[in-house]
């Protein structure tokens, strides 16, 4: 494996059926327990009906290892994916502060920062989402993995985006506002 | 503590706004394992011997909202709502699904109890050891989703208060009301996201009676341990690859239903159950599809995600947005209040979520009152100014504000298709009862019996002897461990979970499923003929007390709407009708199987047997027994 940021998880926002089974499948891989806030997949619901898978964009620039005073967050060579050495983490929260997308968040028991790690190469949510056909999640690889990638943004933004194409313009005064 | 289960339920004192946590002992939990099972128990220990003098509508009843172990484990999460009834007067085990029963149980909790009335409007925010009793007079008089975003906003406000360093958080899960609830409507729902709904059983009048406008949750914590996480998984993969299997309702839901019930089963109510039948083609699910978002949509853990996403993006009703419709809308807020529309259909259903009706309840008090209309009972006048006709959406769209909001005649329609029709006929003088198309203070679910071929209420005395009257997804049959046995329902209301995941799973299976959460066995044994069956004799028991305004007291009550007594009028199965004889004899094996006398009334001997002298004392009190 040569490339870095090799391997990218594809969102068909428009498809996700809100049944958080890669929550589901996260938090059990990471955590031994179904937990839905220590998920490093979870699902936004800014409107029923608009969910939003939200996870690692790995950005070009990874401004959350940039930022990292401690030398926390690595970049995975294999995957591209943002690795964590929790037992360096103060919980500054200069990371979240520096994602674009709202992304990493503490550990609700732990304290230290969560982010997706691609499970070290075979994603776990994206099995899930794969085998119940909703076709939500979709690893890519290599060449694909660089062509589909998007830019980050925050789940609210995403809500909008989604709830536009979905429900029409007029129901995008359906999104919560927080 | 016991594994599958939070370990502690919140109390909470709406007049006093005091909070505490409560326990139950593992042999209660045992025995009626959480949700429905649970809810009984704790209304009969609380309620159980002045139960005929507790309006379920005062500051006495007791309203609960209740997980139980398997709640985020079985595949598609739900959580009970329930109470005393003010529709039936006992106890409807009213489940609703999604995320809020997870959230529950991850900040702690296995359920909440609610007791007396708080002063002023108000809603209960919990984030998992902080709760809050919190003034709700700004939301008060909201339509459903106005008020969801108030609370969704403020409650995320509260958290991050709570959380200021997390960085961001999901969005906590709200159980809430809309203006029909909070103008104490017996057909008023308890409701979630949109048109998802505790609706049997009114709880959404109950809760509009506590002044407690809803209730909010976000839990940081993981769920409860399990006892053998890996033999859960494992079935929970092995159940889950059967759901993935289950196409047609992946496609339609049971939103082709408003099509087939009526042309295929002559099942569907049709103009206040004037006909069963309908050949209309624009109803079919084809026509239903193209107002759908393409997708699948489910609730927390489910496989199966068999609801769709109804949007109206052009025409007259444009920004419409509703669950679907599923079947039971597309038949009581359409065929049966004669609206053939797809588009018509989707806008009363937004119009019906926002009130905060019961799809069912609600559309059945529209559909009756449409014909008292018909045959000139009710004018237009009475109708302050509405003129009812059927399929006219905009008047029944009206109407349903009327009653939201107790305007007129919506004062008298607000107290659900019974009380209604005995009041109209007082005023009337006119024989208004027999259009009401109700069971025990309860209109019917939208599966008719007459034809014999509808898919879900299989047998004549399926809702006659139900111990949740009317509610089509709690009908009876028997032999009483059989596939369409109430004490199915029970377990899954009790679980709980949504049991259109369990179509392909026998007992066993379930039985496997939940020793692998919480380490006890379950056995069709200890099931049917003990623990399910104790919960089946607490709820018909305390249906038959009844009151304090209606009771069902009397075998005579164990009947049908009388309109089900004449052969249908119209399609491929006219002149067929329910045989009397072999419904009375077919009662009374019912009767016998579960351990009920010629009266109706659970036996001396089977409640000996359930250790339930308490409530063998109570009926002879009675004198039932």
């Amino acid at each position: 494996m040569e490339d870095v940021n090799n391997l990218w998880i594809k969102r068909n926002y428009e498809k996700c059926s809100g049944c958080r089974r890669c929550e589901i499948a996260c938090s059990l891989h990471h955590e031994g327990k179904i937990w839905p806030e220590a998920s490093r997949v979870r699902v936004f619901m800014f409107v029923p009906g608009v969910e939003i898978p939200h996870l690692c964009f790995q950005c070009e620039d990874y401004p959350c290892v940039e930022a990292c005073p401690e030398e926390v967050l690595s970049i995975d060579d294999h995957t591209g994916a943002v690795i964590t050495d929790k037992s360096k983490c103060t919980a500054c929260g200069t990371c979240i502060n520096a994602c674009p997308g709202s992304v990493p968040h503490l550990h609700p028991q732990d304290g230290y920062i969560v982010i997706c790690d691609l499970c070290g190469g075979k994603p776990k949510c994206t099995a899930a989402c794969q085998e119940g056909k909703w076709e939500t999640l979709i690893l890519l690889e290599g060449q694909d993995a660089e062509t589909e990638k998007a830019s980050t943004k925050t789940p609210k933004e995403l809500a909008y985006e989604i709830a536009r194409k979905l429900l029409g313009e007029k129901a995008t005064e359906e999104v919560y506002e927080w | 503590m016991v594994n599958g289960y939070a370990g502690k339920f919140l109390e909470i004192n709406l007049t006093y706004k005091k909070v505490e946590e409560i326990t139950f002992s593992d042999k209660i939990l045992q025995d009626y394992i959480g949700g429905r099972g649970l809810g009984v128990k704790i209304l009969w220990n609380r309620l159980g011997k002045k139960w005929e003098m507790i309006d379920p509508l005062g500051p006495e009843n007791i309203l609960l909202m209740l997980t139980g172990p398997l709640t985020g484990y079985f595949l598609g999460a739900r959580i009970c709502v329930t109470g005393k009834s003010p529709q039936g007067n006992g106890i409807i085990g009213s489940t609703v699904a999604g995320e809020f029963g997870v959230e529950l149980k991850c900040a702690g909790y296995d359920g909440i109890i609610f007791t007396g009335k708080a002063e002023k409007p108000n809603y209960v925010f919990i984030c998992d050891d902080h709760i809050e009793i919190k003034d709700a007079s700004h939301i008060w008089g909201k339509n459903g989703r106005e008020s969801m975003r108030y609370l969704v906003k403020d409650s995320i406000n509260d958290i991050k208060k709570i959380h200021p360093n997390y960085g961001q958080f999901k969005e906590p899960s709200v159980l809430y009301i809309g203006p029909a609830g909070e103008n104490k409507s017996r057909v008023a729902a308890v409701e979630a996201k949109y048109a998802h709904a505790a609706g049997y059983g009114g709880y959404g009048g109950v809760m509009g009676s506590k002044n407690l406008k809803a209730v909010v949750v976000k839990g940081f914590g993981s769920l409860p341990d399990v006892i053998d996480q890996d033999k859960m998984l494992e079935l929970s993969q092995e159940f889950s690859n059967n759901c993935f299997k289950i196409e047609f309702f992946r496609r339609w839901g049971t939103g082709s239903g408003g099509y087939t019930f009526g042309a295929d089963s002559s099942s569907e109510p049709v103009r206040n159950w004037q006909e069963e039948w309908h050949d209309e083609k624009s109803y079919k699910g084809e026509e239903f599809d193209k107002l759908w978002v393409k997708k699948y949509w489910g609730d927390y853990g489910c496989p199966v995600t068999c609801l769709k996403l109804g949007v109206l993006r052009d025409g007259k009703y444009a920004g419409a947005i509703c669950d679907n419709p599923d079947y039971e809308l597309e038949a009581f807020l359409g065929t049966n209040l004669g609206i053939f529309s797809p588009e018509q259909n989707i806008y009363l259903s937004y119009v019906i979520e926002e009130l905060g009706f019961c799809g069912i309840q609600g559309g059945a008090i529209l559909g009756f009152t449409g014909e008292l209309f018909q045959r000139g009972i009710l004018s237009k006048e009475d109708l302050g100014g509405i003129n009812l006709e059927w399929g006219n959406v905009d008047a029944f769209a009206e109407l349903a504000r009327k009653i939201a909001f107790r305007e007129g005649i919506g004062d008298i329609l607000a107290e659900g298709i019974y009380r209604a029709a005995l009041k109209l006929e007082e005023t009337k003088k006119s024989e208004v009862l027999k259009y009401a198309v109700q069971l025990k203070g309860m209109a019917i679910g939208a599966h008719g019996i007459r034809s014999g071929e509808d898919m879900v209420t299989t047998t004549s005395i399926g809702y006659s002897v139900s111990v949740q009257a009317g509610d089509h997804t709690s009908s009876a049959s028997l032999p009483i461990d059989g596939d369409g046995s109430e004490l199915y329902s029970i377990l899954s209301d009790s679980g709980i979970y949504c049991f259109f995941t369990t179509f392909t799973l026998e007992f066993d299976q379930i039985a496997s499923f939940y020793q692998a959460v919480t380490g006890w066995e379950l056995t069709k044994e200890s099931w049917f003929s003990e623990n399910g069956l104790r919960i089946l004799q607490l709820q018909r028991t305390v249906s038959l007390l009844g009151g304090p305004d209606a009771e069902w007291r009397s075998k005579q009550d164990d009947t049908l709407p009388s309109r089900f007594w004449e052969p249908l009028p119209s399609g491929p199965h006219k002149g067929e009708s329910i045989d009397k004889n072999a419904f009375e004899k077919l009662k009374s094996e019912y009767y016998t199987a579960v351990g009920w006398n010629e009266k109706g009334v659970p036996t001396s001997e089977i409640l000996r047997k359930l250790d339930l002298e308490d409530v063998e004392l109570k009926l002879k009190k009675e004198g039932l027994l």
